[in-house]
């Protein structure tokens, strides 16, 4: 069995007397240390995948897995990263970073007395992502892009073994998103978790994954499974590269379909 | 040298105001001849105000301890039951309604029934305090707690936080702002309590001073009391707004950023 494994996954959201279907008959997997994208028109479902693999939303079909057990609850530990940063304004961007430290075990009972430690810690992350000097300024002293990296600091701080990322970069200018795709794969590429990602944007699904799912319009199926065959690190300029964009131009067409 | 003129100008404007009015005021009653016994011209309140100084700040005292032991009680039972009402549905369709009912009734109707049940003095003064300034407090705190952002509950739950956690976590940070909110609403009510509260059945405070001193007929100690809960109010409204920037630095960021 894959890391994470959905089986004939479908989920229905009711609302009174009304339902909709969000998610129909989703089955894949997902291996340890792999690094997946989710793709598809709006309103398709996507991030509803994201809530069930972590299991804050129950299924209302199927089963899913994550790490050989059954998902029953909200699983623990799991690192998170949305479109809006939601960091607290009135913690510093340190105490942003750190708050996994504080909820997640064994930390969380080491934290207060190896606090020295956990700063240290988080500074070497910010470094990663060039923000050693912001440590201590708060989340509205930042830039959005500055937000979306301290977000996903906090995200990565407690080294979760599954990363779940829904459109984190979407709501940046496009030279700071491709400025942040090369930040998420020199971490990936240092940690190796297993990541999942869901956007729109079809050049950061590919940049960024191994295997692309294309999602049909609502209700959600997978229609297809793209495997990226290019090699890591890949840059900007491999974005402009023939095999780059003829895989970009193959999940567009079938996205368009969809909306067809 | 404009821009610093403006900026004084500015500081000044609400004493040139008052003082307009004061004047406004003086002249009115000279010029239509308005017997003291109706209204007492300002500066006569004010002589008066300095020649009993010593009986107002006594009885001012009164009025001022009994405010905030009311305020204060108002601002603990207001942040539990306000946490409460927040954090569970149950909690908030049970007691909402009933606690709207509630801060419908004038609180001078239950002036009567707290004598009855503890007596004149203090106590009933404290208890109105508190019973009128403790509803906006619930409401803002439920209110803070009930606008978390969804997103930054889940991010705690799939961390594996508990309710209690996530509580701790975000949602008393994020209730403070409207706390502290509502503690400028509250403490001037809480001065309307505890006054009804002297003025309806009292034997002390400034609420009983000006009672007793309309039944003598002087005019000039009733508006000189009037004065001195102004004063008061105004007062602990400063604290309260100082205060309020102190503990929520983060919900002020744009004139920190300035």
């Amino acid at each position: 069995m894959a890391f994470v494994d959905l089986k004939g996954v479908s989920l229905t959201y009711r609302l009174g007397k009304e339902s909709t279907q969000a998610l129909a008959d989703a089955t894949f997997g997902i291996d340890k240390g792999e690094f997946v994208a989710v793709v598809g028109p709006s309103g398709c479902g996507k991030s509803t995948i994201m809530k069930l693999v972590t299991g804050l939303l129950p299924p209302s079909g199927g089963e899913v897995h994550v790490a050989g057990a059954k998902v029953t609850g909200p699983i623990k530990g799991v690192g998170m990263a949305f479109q809006n940063p939601t960091l607290m304004p009135w913690r510093s961007t340190m105490d942003n970073i750190l708050l996994p430290m504080e909820v997640v075990e064994p930390h969380k009972r080491r934290f207060r007395r190896h606090r020295a430690e956990y700063v240290e810690r988080g500074m070497k992350l910010l470094k990663t992502v060039g923000l050693h000097d912001f440590a201590d300024k708060y989340p509205w002293q930042l830039s959005g892009g500055m937000q979306q990296r301290s977000n996903l600091c906090r995200a990565l701080i407690h080294e979760p073994e599954l990363l779940m990322l829904d459109e984190p970069f979407g709501a940046l200018d496009a030279f700071t998103r491709e400025e942040l795709w090369g930040v998420m794969q020199a971490l990936w590429m240092e940690k190796r978790f297993t990541g999942v990602l869901v956007t729109h944007d079809l050049r950061e699904a590919v940049y960024l994954a191994d295997t692309v799912y294309v999602m049909s319009r609502r209700p959600g199926r997978i229609v297809m499974a793209k495997k990226i065959d290019i090699p890591r690190p890949r840059t900007l300029a491999t974005t402009f590269e023939p095999h780059f964009v003829d895989l970009v131009h193959e999940l567009r067409d079938r996205i368009h379909q969809e909306h067809a | 040298m404009t821009e610093l003129r403006r900026e004084a100008l500015k500081i000044a404007m609400p004493w040139l105001v008052l003082a307009g009015l004061l004047i406004v005021w003086e002249i009115a009653c000279i010029v239509f001849a308005v017997p003291e016994i109706i209204l007492p011209r300002p500066s006569k309140v004010f002589a008066v105000f300095f020649q009993r100084f010593d009986i107002l700040m006594a009885y001012s005292w009164d009025t001022l301890w009994t405010t905030l032991i009311g305020f204060l009680l108002a601002i603990a039972g207001g942040l539990l039951m306000g946490l409460a009402i927040g954090a569970s549905p149950f909690v908030y369709s049970g007691l909402y309604p009933l606690l709207i009912a509630f801060n419908a009734i004038p609180k001078v109707a239950i002036v009567p029934i707290l004598m009855i049940w503890v007596g004149v003095g203090s106590l009933p003064a404290i208890i109105t305090a508190f019973a009128i300034s403790f509803f906006p407090i619930v409401v803002n705190v439920a209110t803070g707690l009930a606008t978390i952002e969804p997103e930054m509950r889940d991010v705690l739950r799939s961390l594996g936080a508990t309710r209690v956690e996530i509580l701790t976590k975000v949602g008393i940070p994020r209730a403070m702002p409207y706390l502290f909110a509502s503690l400028k609403v509250a403490i001037t009510l809480a001065f309307i309590g505890s006054v009804i509260s002297e003025t309806v059945g009292g034997n002390n405070g400034i609420g009983f001073l000006m009672l007793s001193a309309s039944a003598r007929n002087d005019a000039p100690t009733t508006f000189a009391g009037l004065f001195a809960i102004a004063i008061m109010g105004v007062l602990m409204y400063a604290v309260c707004a100082m205060i309020e920037k102190r503990m929520t630095r983060w919900a002020f960021r744009g004139e920190i950023v300035a």
